[in-house]
Order: structure tokens, then C-alpha cells, then sequence
């Protein structure tokens, strides 16, 4: 093992913003997003891909920001929970559902769940419950049970235009 | 926990990657989709001083049509895999199992080639492979080589692979008329590893007389394990509730799993023998279009 970190360049966009950073190699993306971005919505819970709290949409994909390294992310254009609306204040449809049908409680997997979901929806619309579950099975919740998830998932599931 | 240190590697050629590689054998780690190995460093259950990032590699994203079938180069996502229509449509049972294998979200970045060098017990993907008699082209230093997928498979996290040498990618043949596929696997939750899985393909003859057969089970030994047993009962069958019943028992008797905290030795047995089955219920149900044609 070398004895030093190894400093290497990430030039990323994240929500829109593009930053240049020098990072660690062994940084995680995740790691990156919270500590250096400040981004902390992204949340980290298991750190080998199981619970899915640190998703993120890296190139339109959903993946777990703690299986890639920060410098992976080189010339990628990432979006966190952060850059779902353009004013903090604001809230996507499914994130008012959400909201409204009580899927979130602790809060602590509800991010990575809204990327999740965010991106199945733009791959197409989710109509059944079967197709609703098989969605979020990728995501562990230790509070809601799932079924205000479901229910949210399947009130804006049916249309694609909105996410 | 954190990864360990590293010094990472990102190299813009299959030379450059071999150089690293050879230079560093040992203590060097080739990186793909990352879903197998980054869990292992961040854990610090693998802590190797060099990282070998080979998302960077031209030319090895995109599957290649060949003049047998498929060759599916080291960088193709498991996504693409089962989002290719020309792959999937070659071979059913890929599309099927990649279905079973964890997430969406996990999918996006693992490879099917990291899935073959990584080689768990459990995975799905080695257990296709070695029923579609999938052939692996390996790069080292020396030069290339190929290895038949029965060859490649040692055991649990072991493969024919040197410490120098990189998985370039999986060519797999085009199935001869009349042969239909399938893929039956039981877990404990979506997206788990199998707690037992079936990989199956079968090319009948006009009659309906089975003329060719591969059966693979996964999660019930160190490597994916042909039954040749059940193999035997059906080549020169009919696919006919008989045949089935006695490949079925067949395929339990040679299987020879290890019980764990999942699930015992005899439900695993048991489970080889269910899946066995349903796996040539799909191929007796499915009349291959080469046959309809006949008709
Ligand atoms: C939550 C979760 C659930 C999962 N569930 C399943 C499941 O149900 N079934 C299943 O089969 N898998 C499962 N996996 C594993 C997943 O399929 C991995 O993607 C796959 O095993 C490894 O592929 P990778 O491209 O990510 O390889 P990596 O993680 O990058 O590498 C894995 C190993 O293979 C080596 N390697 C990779 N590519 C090459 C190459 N081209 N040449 C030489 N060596 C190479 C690496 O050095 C490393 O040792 C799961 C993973 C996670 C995180
Ligand atoms: S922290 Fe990444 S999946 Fe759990
Ligand atoms: S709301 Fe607490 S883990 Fe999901």
C-alpha cells in the first residue's frame, strides 16, 4: 500500500455546477458528494451497494455513489436529491407524493428512493403495484413498510411527463 | 469503513492496462463496474496497492457481431446486456437471469465480464455462460488465450485467470435451429443472490427428439455444475412428462450442496430438482420457430 494519498483531478458537473477538484483516489463518490460538495442529502448507510441510500443519476443512470470512486466521475454529469427542483422550496410531483401518502419517516432512505424512482420514471411510466415494488426493491426502508411508497410511486407513475 | 490507499490507474489502451498490470502483478486489481470489488475495499477485505480502472478502455463497450455469434467485449454493462434486443433475442435465458441479478441501480455499472472474473458461487451469469459453452478471450503480457467457461471456473471467487492477465471479453455462439432456452432461479428477496439457479438450453430435432442439451446449476457448488445426469436421461428423448420427471431426479441426485444459514444441504437438492424441472416445462412448452416453419 503506498504510504501516501494519492491526489487525483475530478472535473464534474453536479446539478449544473461544474467543479474542478483534486480528491484523494480512494475517495467514493458518495464521499465526495458530502464532504467536499457539501451535498449531504445524499446519505450513506451500508457502503457495499445493498440499502441504496447514496443513489444518485450519474449519465441519466441510477447508481450507489459508494461503489464508484469520486474520479470515475471525471467528465460525468452527476444529480443528487439537491438538483431535483430548482428552488429548495419547491418539490417534484413525486416528491409531493411522497410527502402526502407518508413514505418518508425517518427521512434517512428517502433520497436515495427519489433518485431511484426518479430515474425508473424516466425510463418509463410504473402502473401496476407488482411494477411499483420491483422498482423499489433496490432500496432497504426500515420505517414506512413500503406502502405509502407504492401509493406515491403509482399516483405519478402513470404519466412520464413530470419527472 | 474507507478504502485502503492506492495508486489508480486509469489506462487509455488494452497495452497500457497489460504493462500496469504485468508491472504490479500481485498487488494490482483490474476495476470494472466496480459493484464486486469496490465493496470488497471499502471493507478493506481486498487492499491492493494499485487499482487498474479499465472503464476508460476504447472499444470494449459495445457488443460485436461475429462470424459465430456474439462477442460481448469486457465494458458491456449488465444493463445493455439485457437492454440489447439482438442479445437477448440470440439468447433468452441471458435477458431471464439478468432479470435476477441484484438491481437496476447495481446493473447500470456491472459488467457481464466482471460478473465471469469475479466468479461467485451463487452468480447467475457464470452459470449462463457455461450453458451457452461460452468461450473467454484473455489478454496478458504474453499474448492471448482463450478458455472454454468450463475451464475458466475453478471455484467460489476463482477462475483461470492470472494476476497479470485481463478478461477482454466473452464470445458466444449462435444456438443451432430448434434449440429453445431457459432460466429458473429461487431466492430469498428480489435481487439476491440464488440460493439455487438453473441455466438450461435444448435443440430438438423435427420429431421433438432432443439432439443437444446443456443443463447448469449455480449456488450448489464452488463453480457452476454441469448436470451431465440429467443431460443423459434426455438426449435422445421426447420432452414428455416421464422424460422430465426422471431428468428431475436426476438432476437432485448429482447435486451436491452445502448447507448454510440460508438454506440446508437437502432444500438446495430439492430446489435443483424444481428448477430443473421448470426449466424444461419452458423448453417443452416453446415450439422453437424453426419447427413452426416445418409444420
Ligand atoms: C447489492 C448487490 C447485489 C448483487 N446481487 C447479485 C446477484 O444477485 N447476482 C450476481 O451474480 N451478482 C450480484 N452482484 C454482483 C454484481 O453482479 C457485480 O456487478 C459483478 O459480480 C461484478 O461485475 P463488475 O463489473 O462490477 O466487476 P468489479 O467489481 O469491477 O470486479 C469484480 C472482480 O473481477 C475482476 N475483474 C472485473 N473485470 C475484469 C476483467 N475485464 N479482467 C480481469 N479481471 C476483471 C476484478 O479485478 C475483481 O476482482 C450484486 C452486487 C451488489 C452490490
Ligand atoms: S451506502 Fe451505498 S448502497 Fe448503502
Ligand atoms: S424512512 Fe426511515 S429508513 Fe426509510
Amino acid at each position: 500500500m503506498p504510504d501516501q494519498d494519492e491526489p487525483v483531478w475530478v472535473d464534474t458537473t453536479v446539478n449544473g455546477v461544474r467543479h474542478e477538484e483534486v480528491v484523494d483516489a480512494r475517495t467514493t463518490l458518495a464521499d465526495f458528494l458530502r464532504g467536499r460538495l457539501r451535498l449531504t442529502g445524499t446519505h450513506v448507510g451500508c457502503e457495499h451497494g445493498v440499502c441504496g441510500a447514496c443513489t444518485v443519476i450519474v449519465d441519466g443512470a441510477a447508481v450507489r455513489s459508494c461503489l464508484m470512486l469520486a474520479v470515475q466521475a471525471d467528465g460525468a454529469v452527476v444529480e443528487t436529491v439537491e438538483g431535483l427542483t430548482d428552488d429548495p422550496g419547491d418539490l417534484t410531483p413525486l416528491q409531493d407524493a411522497f410527502s402526502r401518502h407518508h413514505a418518508v419517516q425517518c427521512g434517512f432512505c428517502t433520497s436515495g428512493f427519489l433518485m431511484s424512482t426518479t430515474a425508473a420514471l424516466r425510463e418509463g411510466p410504473v402502473t401496476d403495484e407488482a411494477q411499483a415494488r420491483d422498482v423499489l426493491s433496490g432500496n432497504i426502508c426500515r420505517c414506512t413498510g413500503y406502502t405509502g411508497m407504492v401509493a406515491a410511486l403509482l399516483e405519478v407513475g402513470g404519466t412520464r411527463d413530470d419527472h | 469503513m474507507k478504502p485502503g490507499r492506492f495508486t489508480y490507474h486509469a489506462p487509455r489502451s488494452v497495452d497500457e492496462a497489460l504493462a500496469v498490470l504485468g508491472q504490479h502483478a500481485g498487488d494490482a486489481k483490474v476495476l470494472a463496474g466496480g459493484q464486486s470489488l469496490v465493496p470488497l475495499l471499502n471493507f478493506r477485505v481486498a487492499e491492493p496497492g494499485h487499482l487498474v480502472d479499465v472503464n476508460r478502455l476504447p472499444g470494449l463497450s459495445e457488443p460485436v457481431r461475429t462470424a459465430t455469434g456474439w462477442h460481448v467485449p469486457a465494458l458491456v454493462r449488465q444493463r445493455a446486456v439485457e437492454r440489447s434486443a439482438a442479445l437477448t433475442g440470440a439468447f433468452p435465458l441471458l435477458g431471464r437471469a439478468l432479470h435476477e441479478v441484484a438491481h437496476p441501480q447495481i446493473r447500470n455499472r456491472g459488467t457481464l465480464c466482471g460478473s465471469l472474473a469475479h466468479a461467485d458461487a451463487a452468480a447467475e451469469l457464470p452459470a449462463v455462460v457455461t450453458a451457452l459453452d461460452g468461450r473467454l478471450r484473455i489478454a496478458s503480457p504474453r499474448g492471448e488465450r482463450t478458455v472454454a467457461a468450463a475451464d475458466f471456473f475453478v471455484f467460489h471467487l476463482t477462475t483461470a485467470l492470472e494476476d497479470d492477465e485481463l478478461l477482454l471479453g466473452v464470445d458466444l455462439d449462435d444456438l443451432p435451429a430448434g434449440t429453445t432456452t431457459s432460466f429458473h432461479e429461487f431466492a430469498g428477496r428480489r435481487g439476491d443472490f440464488a440460493l439455487a439457479a438453473v441455466a438450461g438450453q435444448a435443440t430438438r430435432d423435427t420429431r421433438g427428439v432432443v439432439t443437444r442439451c446443456r443443463l447448469v446449476a449455480a449456488g450448489v457448488a464452488g463453480t457452476p455444475l454441469r448436470l451431465r445426469a440429467a443431460e443423459d436421461v434426455l438426449l435422445g428423448a421426447r420432452l414428455d412428462d416421464s422424460a422430465l420427471a426422471a431428468a428431475t431426479r436426476a438432476a437432485a441426485r448429482e447435486a451436491r450442496p452445502t448447507g448454510d444459514v440460508h438454506a440446508s444441504a437437502g432444500y438446495r437438492r430439492d430446489l435443483v430438482g424444481t428448477l430443473t424441472r421448470r426449466v424444461l416445462a419452458d423448453i417443452a412448452a416453446a415450439v422453437p420457430t424453426e419447427e413452426l416453419t416445418h409444420a
